[in-house]
């Protein structure tokens, strides 16, 4: 005959774990709903200080494989590095919509934009932007043209750009497009006029 | 038991010797010093032709006499060693143990075995040990050095030379095109040959300079006074041998970087860097990129370039007809398969099948026609350069493919920033730019018949390697399907419309393709 005392702390060390493995079940399903969220606040940029000001974008459409400049109000900061910066993320921004007419990897970032006296800029791009990048010539110098005529557009005195991935020189962007030299702005600005026209 | 230390450049250390014994062996060394006297040019004539062996490291540069031995050729260990480093051996019966930089490799004399940092390893003959002195199989040096020095070592079997890390001297040759035409030869570094001449010949032998091959061994120039040079190794020296229809005599400029021959009509022209060339450079201009004609290769290997026509080294355009019109270069290739087209097509596949109809077609309109690459493997940009420069074409076409269409989109090149000449070099990776008008030409003759027969057509600049570095006129075609349908991209029917129409275009350009730029 088991004591009655016995069956009353056994039903309650019972319940107690029937408890606990609910309460574990539930934090499993909190934390892996909260996952993605964590990773998708660590791509949010601070909010930008500066006045709104009016910029000209050279937004690449795939379809019809032009280059088309279009003008954007945004804030700008003063520092002309961060000014450079935020053009490109903003440029980016419109390549990573939904509606993207010129789509990029995901998770495609502009690391940095040095402005390197005399004349040269360096767009330092991040591994998944060129890792997750289509090949092809056009649509790979669209890209090329996209960044460095936006920024030639917008941040006067620039004469040379290098383009480098996570820091360091890249034989091509996706296979086609050179990134072991410098472009010569002259050169892109005779391009993108090119690349207006679908002819 | 005692170290004995082996000094830097002490051969044979001296023992101590009672003073009586001196006063007893003093006449007998004076007359052997007499004998030798008296026989000196029978052994100068014996020394030359003696063995030799040339070590270049960047620490020194130094030749040792080879030996013989039971029909093999050795050579002293200590030696060879003692210019690179410390360096110091002992011997214990039959054992002799060499210490190099704090670490010690054992040899037995009569015995292949060497142990060296607890591993062991076979000569290919025996180890012997004379006076102290351990004797090593010539044949040996590359492997035991490697394992003494830890570094790469290149060894020259035939001419006896060894290379030790990337100390290679590489020069460029090139005869200057003007009133007092004279051959021009650049080194990378400062040399001081010794030079003789005879009738039309001017030999530089090069003994302490780690100089190797150009991609050619016989450089010929489209020159009536300076016909041609030659490289050659031989005994642990190398000799660059030019030819010419006159007396030649040599000149150093440069700080000993450039040695410039005249012919004794032109003689009395001082010695002076090469003028700059003007853009596009003419004839004889060599492009200054890595593995082009004209530089060798320190570990052995041939530099792209000396795949090329061995006929026309160092850029200079062949003197007769072209050997090839037109170079094809089908892009991507191997492990690089350029853009997926769809789940089964690769770029490198749709573009090699391409290349092969072009060529073809370019060979039934008579246009003798250089395919870079007719199976799956990858070149370098660099070494689709090399090749196409040293082919000398009058026209370049590179393949590409895409599935965004339609129609063939045509490309010169996007010139990058920079790119300076330096004296006779142009820069590798502004090459074009001297041949941007004829490139763009082309590229409108073959928009022009591709439109004929209603293929839609885009031209174009872009930063699209090797454009830039071809030295020629030069374009990329990047062929999509007419409307949209992957499928019809490697349609025989396809492929063979466009490939008729782009060499009925280079055909009808030949005129003026010849007279480019």
């Amino acid at each position: 005959m088991i004591s009655r005392p016995l069956v009353i702390g056994a039903l309650v060390m019972l319940a107690a774990a029937l408890g606990m493995g609910s309460y574990a079940w539930h934090m499993r399903g909190i934390s892996r709903n909260e996952l993605p969220l964590a990773a998708h606040q660590s791509a949010v940029a601070p909010p930008v200080l500066g006045s709104s000001e009016q910029v000209m974008l050279y937004v690449a459409y795939d379809d019809i494989g032009v280059l088309r400049p279009e003008r954007f109000r945004i804030p700008l900061p003063e520092a002309p590095q961060q000014r450079a910066e935020e053009l490109l993320r903003t440029l980016l921004n419109v390549y990573l919509d939904k509606s993207s007419p010129h789509p990029l990897g995901t998770g495609s970032e502009v690391r940095n934009v040095y402005l390197v006296d005399p004349g040269l800029a360096v767009i330092d791009l991040n591994s998944a932007f060129a890792n997750g990048h289509r090949s092809g010539i056009l649509v790979e110098e669209l890209t090329v043209a996209s960044l460095v005529q936006t920024l030639c557009a917008n941040i006067p005195g620039i004469s040379r750009v290098k383009i480098l991935v996570d820091g360091k020189e890249r034989d091509t962007l996706a296979g086609h497009a050179d990134l072991t030299n410098f472009y010569n702005v002259g050169a892109v600005n005779q391009l993108a006029a090119q690349l207006q026209t679908a002819q | 038991m005692l170290w004995n230390k082996h000094p830097p450049g002490s051969r044979f250390p001296l023992p101590s010797l009672p003073l009586a014994m001196v006063a007893v062996l003093f006449p007998v060394f004076a007359l052997l010093v007499f004998s030798s006297l008296l026989r000196a040019p029978s052994a100068a004539a014996s020394a030359a032709g003696e063995k030799q062996l040339s070590i270049y490291s960047v620490v020194s540069s130094y030749s040792l006499p080879v030996s013989t031995r039971n029909g093999q050729d050795y050579v002293d260990l200590l030696e060879v060693l003692d210019p690179l480093g410390k360096v110091t051996a002992k011997t214990e019966g039959k054992r002799w143990r060499v210490r190099y930089q704090d670490q010690d490799a054992d040899f037995t004399d009569g015995k292949k075995n060497v142990r060296w940092l607890r591993s062991g390893f076979d000569l290919p003959a025996n180890f012997l040990l004379e006076d102290g002195h351990g004797m090593v199989p010539l044949s040996s040096l590359p492997q035991l050095l490697s394992r003494i020095l830890g570094g790469p070592v290149t060894w020259h079997e035939n001419s006896r030379r060894l290379f030790i890390g990337g100390v290679a001297i590489h020069f460029t040759a090139q005869v200057r095109q003007q009133a007092n035409q004279a051959l021009v030869i650049n080194f990378t570094a400062p040399v001081n040959p010794a030079i003789a001449t005879e009738s039309g010949k001017l030999h530089m032998q090069f003994s302490r300079e780690p100089l190797v091959a150009p991609g050619s061994p016989v450089l010929t120039f489209d020159s009536k006074v300076i016909s041609s040079a030659s490289y050659e190794e031989n005994n642990g020296s190398a000799e660059i041998t030019v030819n010419g229809n006159a007396p030649l005599f040599a000149a150093f400029s440069d700080d000993r970087k450039t040695i410039t021959v005249t012919a004794a009509q032109q003689a009395k022209t001082p010695a002076q860097k090469p003028p700059t060339p003007p853009m596009p450079a003419g004839p004889g201009v060599a492009t200054s990129a890595p593995g082009t004609a004209g530089t060798g290769s320190s570990n052995g290997t041939p530099s792209p370039a000396a795949t090329g026509s061995p006929e026309t080294p160092l850029g200079t355009p062949p003197a007769g007809p072209r050997k090839y019109f037109a170079v094809v270069d089908p892009s991507h290739g191997g492990d690089e398969r350029g853009a997926a087209l769809d789940d089964q097509l690769a770029e490198k596949d749709v573009t090699l099948a391409f290349a092969r109809q072009l060529r073809q077609q370019l060979e039934n309109r008579g246009i003798a026609t250089l395919l870079l690459r007719d199976n799956d493997v990858d070149l370098t940009a660099d070494q689709r350069a090399s090749e196409t420069n040293t082919a000398h074409p009058a026209v370049y076409l590179c393949i590409h493919a895409a599935s965004q269409g339609p129609g063939v989109r045509i490309y010169t090149a996007l010139v990058p920033a920079g790119g300076e000449a330096h004296g006779p070099f142009v820069s590798w990776d502004t090459a074009q730019a001297g041949f941007l008008a004829s490139s763009q030409a082309t590229a409108t003759r073959l928009a022009v018949d591709l439109r004929n027969q209603e293929i839609s057509v885009r031209t174009l600049a872009a930063p699209l390697r090797p454009l830039n570095n071809i030295h020629s006129a030069a374009v990329a075609l990047e062929i999509a399907p007419p409307n949209g349908k992957i499928s019809e991209l490697s349609s025989p029917d396809y492929q063979l419309l466009v490939a008729s129409t782009v060499a009925a275009a280079i055909a009808g350009a030949r005129a003026s393709l010849e007279t480019a730029p």
